[in-house]
């Protein structure tokens, strides 16, 4: 073939076809054992060991930040669920303290109205008395008026001077109708 | 330069010496081997000095592809064969940048050598013997029987397992050999015919349109089978070394 008599030109010499030259086996082998055990030792000393501390301290860092996430999460709900509670203890508290002041107020209230009303009870007792005294009085200072006018009467009519008994009993008899 | 054999020459570019009968010479195999070390060890070690909680781009390729291979492992030979994992990775990373490296104008395709992929299968199946009869002891060889077969075809069966286990540095490293040199031939050749047809005057260049557009196209599927046949040789290692680790079916 017009190849195979190109590369005996080229080659200068008889050249079987390369990759089966035996001559050549010596030499690949001794630099193929030299590069792949250097390549095997950086690999396993220096390579794989810097990429794998690399990737694990991401996941270790991932897994620690999520942890830390979550323990915060847990302290905010705790946070939040204290403020929650002291909310509601100081509703109650402001209602109870309301409620006792009001019903403080509306027994204070409740008792001065009485002492008030009492204290009109006897101011109203002491008119009344004040007011039949005062009416007994008037009564009283009517006969006689009565009395003397009754006997007045009678001197100018009949011209003779009554027995003041008998005026006393006749006008006795006239308030009692 | 049209031969397409002519990539897979290897250059003496300096000699070590002899050991025993066999000269240890530097070639741009070598060469190569030694750039592809580099390049794995840039790519993992600079961006990750600074060792950034949040990974800068760079720090990112590297973390991918650490977490890439580590769910491979997992995934095929369990959390046990984590203690694979740097042998895996090398396997991995190894095959890629050489893989990608042959791809580069004037490159050369360490993996295009049998006598390479030969040694890194080898490498994997010796580590499967040796750690599975360490691991396992004798029950190693359960391996060979399937359990729950009638006794009838149980020597028909172990018999198959048997072979097929041993053929299993062979295609392997075949696979991989055979890839890389198929690939950079058919690239050579339709780029071979690129020059050709354009020699021929301008029918020629418009003829050649077809294959230049084939050679762009088969560029791009090369790159793809440069990642995949290193993926597929690291996966391959991982079922291999689940069969030490776990060896009853």
């Amino acid at each position: 073939m017009a190849t195979n008599a190109h590369t005996e030109a080229a080659g200068g010499h008889k050249a079987p076809f390369p990759p089966f030259q035996a001559d050549t086996f010596a030499s690949q082998l001794f630099w193929l054992v030299i590069v792949f055990a250097a390549l095997y030792l950086l690999a396993s000393r220096l390579v794989l060991p810097r990429v794998g501390g690399i990737i694990d301290a991401r996941a270790n860092k991932i897994e620690g930040d999520l942890s830390e996430a979550q323990r915060f999460k847990t302290e905010a709900e705790a946070a939040n669920a204290a403020y929650e509670k002291a909310l509601a203890d100081a509703r109650s508290r402001a209602e109870a303290l309301a409620a006792t002041t009001r019903d403080k107020q509306a027994a204070d209230s409740d008792a001065k109205r009485k002492t008030l009303e009492q204290q009109l009870d006897v101011k109203l007792g002491e008119a009344e008395k004040t007011i039949a005294a005062t009416k007994a009085t008037a009564m009283g200072n009517v006969r006689s008026i009565a009395t003397d006018a009754a006997a007045a009467i009678v001197k100018r009519l009949t011209g003779m001077e009554p027995s003041a008994d008998a005026v006393s009993n006749a006008v006795g008899d006239a308030l009692k109708r | 330069m049209g031969d397409p054999i002519h990539q897979f020459q290897l250059k003496h570019l300096f000699s070590l010496g002899h050991i025993g009968p066999y000269e240890i010479v530097f070639t741009n195999s070598s060469l190569f081997m030694l750039i592809a070390l580099l390049a794995t060890a840039a790519l993992m070690l600079i961006p990750t000095r600074s060792r950034a909680m949040i990974p800068s781009r760079i720090q990112s390729v590297a973390e991918i592809s650490y977490e890439f291979v580590a769910n491979t492992i997992r995934s095929t030979a369990g959390k046990e064969g984590m203690k694979f994992f740097p042998l895996v990775f090398s396997l991995f990373f190894f095959v890629l940048m050489v893989n990608f490296l042959g791809l580069l104008p004037y490159g050369f395709t360490v993996t295009s050598h049998i006598i390479v992929t030969v040694a890194l299968a080898m490498l994997v199946f010796l580590t499967v013997i040796v750690y599975g009869f360490y691991k396992n002891g004798l029950k190693f060889f359960k391996l060979f029987v399937p359990s729950g077969i009638p006794i009838i075809i149980l020597p028909l069966i172990v018999f198959i397992e048997v072979l097929s286990f041993f053929s299993r540095p062979i295609s392997h490293s075949v696979r991989l050999f055979a890839n890389m040199l198929a690939g950079h031939i058919t690239l050579k050749v339709f780029a071979g015919f690129i020059v050709m047809l354009s020699a021929l005057g301008i029918g020629g260049i418009i003829g050649a349109i077809l294959p230049l557009a084939l050679v762009v196209a088969l560029t791009a599927l090369e790159f793809l089978v440069a990642f995949l046949q290193a993926y597929v040789f690291a996966i391959l290692t991982c079922i291999y070394l689940n069969d030490a680790i776990h060896p009853g079916h």
